[in-house]
């Protein structure tokens, strides 16, 4: 991707019909968009007892990354702003419902009915003017706004983005958090300009944690690798030798989370119960 | 668009106080046959908006579902009679062409082809 399509025209001009057709039909953007659906899905963290969730699709496209929610058998809403998307994504038979609709203008769903929501490549749309009445602080916070209210309490929200620059991910992650999102950014591979992935998880209802303090670091390498659940960004590097990715993680164990649980339930907020798999490594598999 | 979909849906024009539940005027309803899965039934049960779902699936010519909302004790039943209609007309049930109506100030939001047109107008957001 050497142009960003971003910066070339208005979502629902550059997703014409045959930008449509040529992204569905793309082997290499089909299996791309499915692996980090996948990988978001597995960020959402859903309980694990079988029941289908009802999910959200932000920019859901021509469907790629809802075809993986339906395999995972969930139900889902797909919002989008192009047409010529959304009516690909009806020729391949979609299983979620579709909306035509512009996620910076706040989502019209009532409050606290969704059980997560995830975005693929679509949300560093909003950081962009392209009408004069647009302006991308607004349409962010309108976004979160209403993402914040119709997510039910502890669900979460997973974006995968491409941000331009370091001010777009603070703007993003800005918006996300004054909107009572906690939370924060996950990067997959940090040290492959090509494979680095950035996820910004997101979770509803849960204590806002100070995400700009953790995530200036970032950029510089080491330390910061710590756990998403606390809010912090999380470096799940999966290039490095495993024995160098280990001494990255000391420090922070089992006791430092179960206190950190412990003094979240003393504000009166609701957190899950400690069990054997508090603090346990999350399998990185992708 | 389902009616899992509508019941979840409202109308978010600046200054519309009660978008919910948008009116639907049906003039084309298909139907599509989904797996029946009374765990995600019982999940969703607590999340809808009864009247709203009861008169929308009146809307669509479907007039199975009682007026009021059955209790608890009916949804975690072993007897599925009950269930196989809620997943019916949650689930089952498409709009394929038509409009949503804002119950407050009556904006149509046309349906084509199963996909409602949410788009806002620059002097409604
Ligand atoms: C790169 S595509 C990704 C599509 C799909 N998520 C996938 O994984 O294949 C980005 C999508 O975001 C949509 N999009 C951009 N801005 C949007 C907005 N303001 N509201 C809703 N959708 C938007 C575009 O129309 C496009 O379909």
């Amino acid at each position: 991707m050497s142009t960003r399509p971003e910066l070339l025209a208005p979502p629902e001009i550059f997703y014409d019909d045959s930008e449509a057709r040529k992204y569905t039909s793309s082997s290499r953007i089909v299996e791309i968009q499915a692996r980090l659906s996948e990988r978001a899905l597995e960020l959402l963290a859903l309980p694990e007892d079988d029941v289908p969730r009802f999910l959200l699709d932000i920019g859901c496209g021509s469907g790629l990354s809802g075809e993986t929610i339906s395999e995972n058998g969930h139900h889902w809403i797909g919002l989008d702003i192009s047409a010529s998307m959304l009516n690909v994504a009806v020729e391949r038979e979609v299983e979620g419902d579709l909306l035509l609709g512009d996620m910076g203008q706040g989502l019209g769903l009532r409050a606290g009915v969704i059980d997560g929501a995830i975005s693929i490549s679509a949300v560093q749309w909003l950081c962009n003017a392209d009408k004069s009445s647009h302006e991308p602080r607004l349409r962010l916070k309108a976004f979160f706004g209403s993402l914040y209210r119709c997510l039910s309490r502890g669900a979460r929200a997973v974006f995968q983005v491409y941000p331009e620059s370091i001010a777009q991910r603070e703007l993003i992650l800005g918006q996300a958090l004054k909107a009572g999102f906690g939370g924060g950014l996950v990067v997959d591979y940090p040290h492959s300009t090509k494979k680095r992935k950035e996820f910004l998880v997101l979770t509803c209802g849960s204590v806002p944690t100070s995400i700009n303090d953790g995530h200036k670091d970032s950029d510089d390498d080491d330390d910061d690798s710590e756990d998403e659940e606390n809010g912090m960004v999380c470096v799940s590097d999966r290039n490095r030798p495993r024995k160098k990715q280990r001494t990255n993680k000391k420090g922070k164990g089992r006791e430092w989370v179960l206190r950190k649980k412990e003094q979240s339930r003393r504000k009166g907020n609701d957190v899950p119960a400690d069990s054997k798999y508090t603090a346990r490594k999350r399998k990185s598999r992708f | 668009m389902r009616l899992i979909t509508h019941n979840m849906l409202s109308c978010n024009i600046k200054g519309v106080t009660n978008g919910f539940p948008l009116k639907i005027e049906a003039e084309k309803v298909i139907e599509k046959e989904v797996d029946f899965n009374p765990d995600f039934l019982r999940h969703m049960f607590a999340k809808i908006e009864w009247k709203a779902l009861a008169e929308a699936a009146r809307s669509m010519g479907y007039a199975e579902l009682p007026d009021d909302s059955p209790d608890a004790a009916v949804i975690e039943s072993a007897d599925e009679t009950f269930l196989r209609k809620l997943h019916h007309a949650l689930l089952e049930l498409h709009l394929e062409e038509g409009a949503l109506v804002c119950p407050e100030t009556g904006r149509k939001f046309p349906v084509n082809k199963g996909i409602p047109n949410m788009l806002l107008h620059e002097d409604e957001v």
